[in-house]
């Protein structure tokens, strides 16, 4: 599914440069649920944000099923990102003037759907999430976890490969952030691949593969037995 | 190209920043307001210059006589210069190549009836091209032609006015008008721009008239109009040599500015021209210095909600938007907002100059205040390149946001 050896980025700081990830070698497969951890600024951020595509490496190789994510034009990137990603941010990150519905057909939208299909799939997703009722609702009438599950669907929407999840419970309760994990276990469970980035242990231990970061490189890469939150919490 | 989801979206972000919209909307509306006030003002002002011309032929040269006021060539002062038809058949033929309409004419007053109905009135002798000179417009009958002017036949045609004042009963054309006397057929109505003088006027075969009144073949006055085709310059320069020529032909000094007067419409045509040339070149100026005000305005304003929308951007980035869908959704929702603030202003400005430009026209004289249709279609095809541009900039920027940028800022 995802294969990344000597990865290598850095920023430029002024007149030097800051060199964030050094040499990452990182294999994923399909159906995995991989939690990513580190303290801030080991790097974990970049790494989700190269595998995104929304960043680029500067060295070292990166496929992702099967195709070098290498030099893309935006275009093709842009591509990429709507095949093969679903996204879920710490603050959801849903456009503030669609609705729930409008929100999670955006990416079918740029998958150049007819009307009629975006809205069905899209409907379709938030019964999954539950939130069918809130359809019409703008995010700012929706709760924190309301939208982050609103943010799920969206990310589902365009039934990608991988979903990536930069720190999904971040700005959410306890027991919010447990609900959330836990459709993400469900997810997992359907056959979804899951990468996620946190820096809170308990939210690593509901996941199935925990990978450590520190100072841009792996310091630990080690199968967990997952805790489930459903039975146990 | 025409995508309807597009539109669906351009719409929502339009309708759903309904403040930014407005905003953005007034700039481009209010500088074609005073773009198109501003013109009809300027247009106006043009009217009413123009107009003060309008009667006569623009392009007439009048040739008049008088007393000379210096000795010349042995020749005392005082002396009367008289016209008389050599002289007429002389203009015309001489200067042929230049001269594009000809008459000669005579002024004399006359008591007028028609059963029993009387009144004084002008009586214009003169040969058939008068009608185009002095832009007489035919009502009813005809005007005199060459036939009149060889058989010098006893034929009027007689103004608007003149058949209202003496035929009260019944109508003019084909009865007999008696002038001091003599019975004239009336051959034709007219009626003329030039106002109520004009039309109280009498018009007869300069023949006919120099045979009856005084039997000799006197001329009170000579007119021509140069050819229209003829350059302004060239013809102010005719009008010179008409003038040195002419008072050779009569041993007039040639600094006397009395005997043999010339007067040339091309002189106050080119006057009129530069004057309402140079208001057009500052309603110009002024005019397109305000629309690239509320161009710049715009572009302003995009550059602020690309700012403002970076996050968004990126979101949809994120979500796989094209460089290329990001760029058109946001030059289509610059067009669509100046295309219609645009056309807002100028129907405002259409609007505003119908409804003061009667008040204008009655106080500050100006004739017809508004706006040419082509200088509108120009205006709005500037404005939509306008928006084009105002939106281009900012959109070709945002397409380049990196979506881990636009993100970054929570």
């Amino acid at each position: 599914m995802l294969k990344i050896s000597q990865l290598h980025k850095s920023y430029p700081i002024g007149d030097s440069s800051l060199h964030v990830l050094k040499g990452i070698d990182l294999e994923v497969e399909s159906g995995e649920m991989v939690a990513i951890m580190g303290s801030s600024g080991s790097g974990k951020s970049t790494l989700l944000n190269i595998i995104g595509i929304l960043d680029e490496h500067d060295s070292g190789e990166y496929t992702l099923d099967n195709v070098t994510i290498k030099d893309l034009t935006e275009k093709k990137a842009a591509i990429y990102r709507n095949k093969f990603l679903g996204f879920i941010f710490q603050s959801f990150n849903l456009i503030n003037y669609k609705t729930a519905l409008e929100n999670v057909a955006l990416p079918l939208y740029y998958q150049g759907l007819s009307r009629k299909d975006r809205q069905e799939k899209a409907k379709f997703h938030l019964e999954k999430v539950g939130l069918l009722d809130w359809a019409h609702h703008l995010p700012n009438e929706l709760s924190g976890g309301q939208k982050q599950r609103v943010a799920i669907a969206r990310a589902l929407a365009a039934d990608p490969k991988l979903l990536l999840a930069d720190e999904p419970t971040g700005a959410l309760d306890t027991t919010t952030s447990y609900e959330i994990m836990e459709f993400l276990q469900q997810l997992n469970d359907e056959g979804k691949t899951l990468l996620i980035v946190t820096h809170e242990e308990d939210i690593a231990a509901m996941c199935k593969r925990v990978v450590r970061l520190r100072d841009g490189i792996i310091m630990e890469d080690k199968l967990v037995e997952q805790v489930r939150v459903g039975e146990n919490v | 190209m025409f995508d309807l989801d597009l539109w669906r979206e351009i719409f929502q972000s339009i309708n759903k920043n309904k403040l930014r919209t407005v905003l953005s909307g007034f700039t481009v509306a209010f500088a074609v307001l005073l773009f198109t006030v501003l013109f009809g003002i300027f247009g106006g002002l043009s009217n009413t210059f123009e107009d003060s011309f309008k009667d006569d032929a623009e392009n007439a040269i009048f040739i008049r006589s008088g007393r000379t006021t210096k000795p010349y060539k042995g020749l005392q002062a005082g002396r009367r210069i008289q016209f008389k038809n050599k002289d007429y058949d002389h203009v015309k033929t001489d200067y042929e190549e230049n001269i594009q309409y000809s008459t000669s004419r005579l002024f004399k007053n006359v008591e007028a009836s028609f059963q029993g109905e009387k009144n004084s009135y002008t009586l214009l002798a003169v040969n058939p091209d008068h009608q185009y000179l002095e832009k007489t417009l035919i009502k009813e009958g005809r005007f005199i032609n060459s036939n009149d002017l060889k058989n010098k036949t006893k034929v009027v045609v007689i103004g608007r006015l003149v058949e209202e004042d003496l035929f009260v009963k019944t109508t003019a054309l084909g009865k007999y008008v008696n002038l001091s006397g003599i019975q004239y057929k009336v051959i034709g109505i007219f009626t003329d721009d030039g106002g109520d003088d004009q039309e109280r006027m009498i018009y007869m075969p300069i023949s006919t008239a120099q045979q009856i009144y005084g039997s000799n073949d006197y001329i009170d006055q000579i007119l021509v109009t140069y050819k229209p085709e003829m350059k302004i310059d060239d013809a102010i320069s005719f009008g010179i040599t008409l003038e040195k020529k002419l008072k050779e032909r009569f041993s007039v000094a040639p600094n006397d500015q009395r005997a043999v007067r010339v007067f040339n419409m091309a002189e106050q045509t080119q006057g009129a021209r530069r004057f309402s040339g140079g208001l057009y070149v500052i309603g110009l100026i002024i005019g397109f210095g305000t629309l690239i005000a509320g161009i710049v305005g715009i572009s302003n304003i995009m550059i602020f909600i690309v700012k403002e929308r970076t996050k968004e951007l990126g979101i949809r980035k994120a979500l796989g938007a094209q460089p290329k869908s990001i760029v058109s959704m946001i030059i289509i929702e610059s067009i669509v907002i100046t295309f219609v603030a645009g056309i807002l202003g100028m129907l405002l400005g259409v609007g505003l100059l119908e409804w003061i430009g009667p008040l204008l026209e009655e106080k500050y004289f100006l004739k017809d205040p508004s706006i040419s249709r082509s200088l509108v279609i120009t205006a709005t095809i500037i404005i939509i390149i306008a928006g084009i541009m105002a939106g281009y900039m900012p959109a070709k920027k945002a397409s380049k946001i990196k979506p881990i940028v636009a993100l970054r800022n929570d």
